[in-house]
């Protein structure tokens, strides 16, 4: 018996991995390669939680379908919170602490905003797939927790493939490293920096759709993830993509392992003991360079 | 002007707003006070290690919630005995506590990035809630009833007690803060602020310096959260660990000014008492969202502070 439910937590784990690795991807982005620390992007999220909670609700379609119909929505914000940055921190030169500040003032803001005008109950959709599970043996896939790992794996997939094989998506990984280098062969970093964080803003609309799919959601809900997306970011090595899936997968399992065996109000310390451990022993991460 | 002709000042300055408190005469002048003076202690402890030494504590809450949860392990400890420590004894005790959780914090991650750093100090702020709440003598998620005396003898009101306390450790705090700007300690934090491996390459003993600036904000932090429980009567870790607290910590500084010790107090004194204002009149969530809207426009527009603003202006008219 005590089998069958560590190979359930193990594949638990994994699938919430899978979700974990979404939430994670905006920020290897913009964290990771940008050096841009958004600690907003839960708040985000949050965000495009609510967007397919509302659009779900009102007209009944799949929040997944939702998240993907309102990217270019939250592509374009991305646009305007980066030109904001760019303006006052960047372009000024000034210290990462006072672009620290800001973001941390927009996380705020976005979930007193969404306190405001939702109040402060929890809020769920109906997905066709919500109650139905697959099951292969002992083993028990809850589609509600498969449907939005899966998607998530593809969309990560094809984050890597874009950002290794398109001329802008080589050029998002060489700003992190040279932004002198890339001026020289005629390429603005601002503009490819600025493409980035907007496709990093954009991963926020699917994990917002991913997160109201598989738990009630709360305005406040983001706070918790602020600590477990930068866990996962640094224990994949900044800006690996394939480092942080391996991480995500690492963590979901170890959270998830700890929510069976434990109870489930162990579960926070988990992430962000490994986090403290990761920052304190390995600072370069998994598969750091 | 010299340090015990400032501290002098301060305390008649101190003495006064009490004394016109007690002729007003309120209890809710009190109870509103006291909450915007332990709003200078935790922008001045901040400040410290952000301001000073450039190094963002986004925990702010945590060590807060030391001092809080210090006093609550004693005051059960006490239950059983049938004694009760004086406040003032706790809030030493809390902010003994605070201090060796900032020492450890040193130790552990300021080795880090100013970046990473941050990020650290959050997860501590977590993980020590996640034992909180994990921590059935002094509540766990449940909370813990603390039930005040409502009179105290020679001052009356339980309440003013407690602001003359605060008002004292705000004092100790800015006396302290002053203290450190001018004498080579603070000389020392600016150098990690401006260039951490020039100093370090300098011969600035960078690690040491970072881990007094650590260990005295986090003291003062636990200092102001040890009559907390007192204060409120009834604690559990979604008060004690309020992410209000981190985000005023950061923003009274930022909004008042970080590079000396009059922008945190300025920042914290019209911040929170706006913050009571709005609390009273509008609603809590609308004074949170006003914290982050002036946190964010005081960032991108004015990035030294009303006290940077107030030195623009001033060397402005000297110009003309």
């Amino acid at each position: 018996m005590q089998f069958d439910l560590l190979i359930n937590a193990i594949i638990a784990g994994l699938m919430l991995g899978g979700f974990y690795a979404a939430v994670t991807a905006g920020i290897s982005i913009s964290f990771g390669m940008l050096d841009i620390v958004n600690i907003a992007h839960p708040g985000f999220i949050i965000l495009g939680s609510y967007i397919a909670y509302i659009v779900s609700a009102n007209f009944g379609i799949d929040p997944i379908i939702v998240a993907i119909l309102a990217l270019p929505v939250f592509y374009a914000l991305g646009t305007g919170v980066y030109g904001i940055y760019f303006q006052s921190f960047e372009k000024r030169g000034q210290d990462a602490l006072r672009g620290l500040a800001f973001f941390f003032g927009l996380l705020f803001v976005t979930e007193v905003g969404l306190i405001l005008v939702f109040g402060v109950d929890y809020r769920t959709v109906d997905t066709v797939y919500a109650g139905g599970s697959l099951k292969l043996g002992i083993m028990e896939f809850p589609l509600r927790m498969l449907v939005p790992a899966l998607v998530s794996l593809a969309m990560f997939a094809a984050l890597q493939l874009y950002m290794s094989r398109t001329f802008i998506g080589r050029a998002v990984m060489a700003v992190s490293q040279d932004p002198q280098a890339l001026e020289l062969m005629a390429v603005d970093p601002t503009r490819i920096k600025r493409i980035a964080f907007s496709i990093a803003m954009a991963t926020c609309s699917m994990a917002g759709a991913f997160l109201i799919v598989i738990q009630p959601v709360l305005p406040s809900s983001g706070r918790e993830y602020i600590g477990r997306v930068f866990a996962i970011c640094v224990l994949g090595g900044l800006g690996s993509l394939p480092g942080t899936l391996i991480a995500a997968l690492l963590i979901g399992v170890i959270e998830s392992i700890a929510t069976t065996f434990y109870g489930p109000s162990w579960a926070p310390a988990v992430s962000f003991g490994l986090l403290l451990l990761t920052l304190a022993v390995r600072p370069s991460g998994l598969l750091g360079r | 002007m010299h340090t015990p002709k400032f501290t002098l000042i301060l305390a008649a300055v101190a003495a006064a707003l009490f004394i016109a408190f007690r002729l007003i005469g309120n209890d809710y002048l009190f109870f509103a006070g006291y909450t915007v003076l332990q709003y200078v202690v935790i922008a001045t402890a901040w400040n410290i290690l952000g301001g000073y030494c450039g190094y963002v504590n986004f925990g702010s809450a945590g060590f807060f919630a030391v001092g809080v949860y210090s006093t609550v392990f004693f005051h059960n400890i006490g239950q059983q005995f049938d004694f009760q420590l004086p406040i003032p004894v706790l809030m030493v005790i809390g902010g003994i506590m605070s201090g060796l959780l900032g020492l450890g914090m040193g130790y552990l991650t300021l080795r880090l990035r100013g970046v990473f750093f941050a990020i650290a100090t959050l997860a501590l702020l977590v993980v020590i809630e996640t034992f909180v709440v994990n921590w059935s003598f002094v509540g766990g998620s449940r909370g813990a009833y603390i039930i005040p005396p409502s009179e105290i003898p020679v001052l009356g009101a339980f309440i003013q007690y407690l602001f003359l306390l605060m008002l004292v450790l705000v004092v100790l705090s800015l006396v302290v803060a002053r203290t450190i700007e001018r004498s080579n300690l603070g000389v020392g934090f600016a150098t990690i602020r401006d260039d951490e491996l020039a100093a370090e390459a300098s011969g600035v003993p960078t690690l040491r310096l970072k881990l007094i600036a650590t260990v005295v904000s986090g003291a003062l932090f636990g200092m102001a959260g040890a009559p907390f429980p007192y204060y409120i009567g009834y604690v559990e870790p979604g008060s004690a660990f309020n992410l209000a607290y981190s985000v005023n910590a950061i923003a009274m500084p930022m909004i008042g000014g970080t590079m000396t010790w009059v922008g945190p107090m300025v920042g914290a004194l019209l911040l929170s008492t706006l913050q009571q204002v709005i609390t009273v009149t509008i609603s809590s969530a609308a004074n949170l969202l006003i914290t982050g809207l002036l946190l964010i426009g005081f960032v991108i527009l004015a990035p030294k502070g009303l006290v940077g603003l107030w030195q623009g202006f001033t060397a402005g008219r000297k110009q003309s």
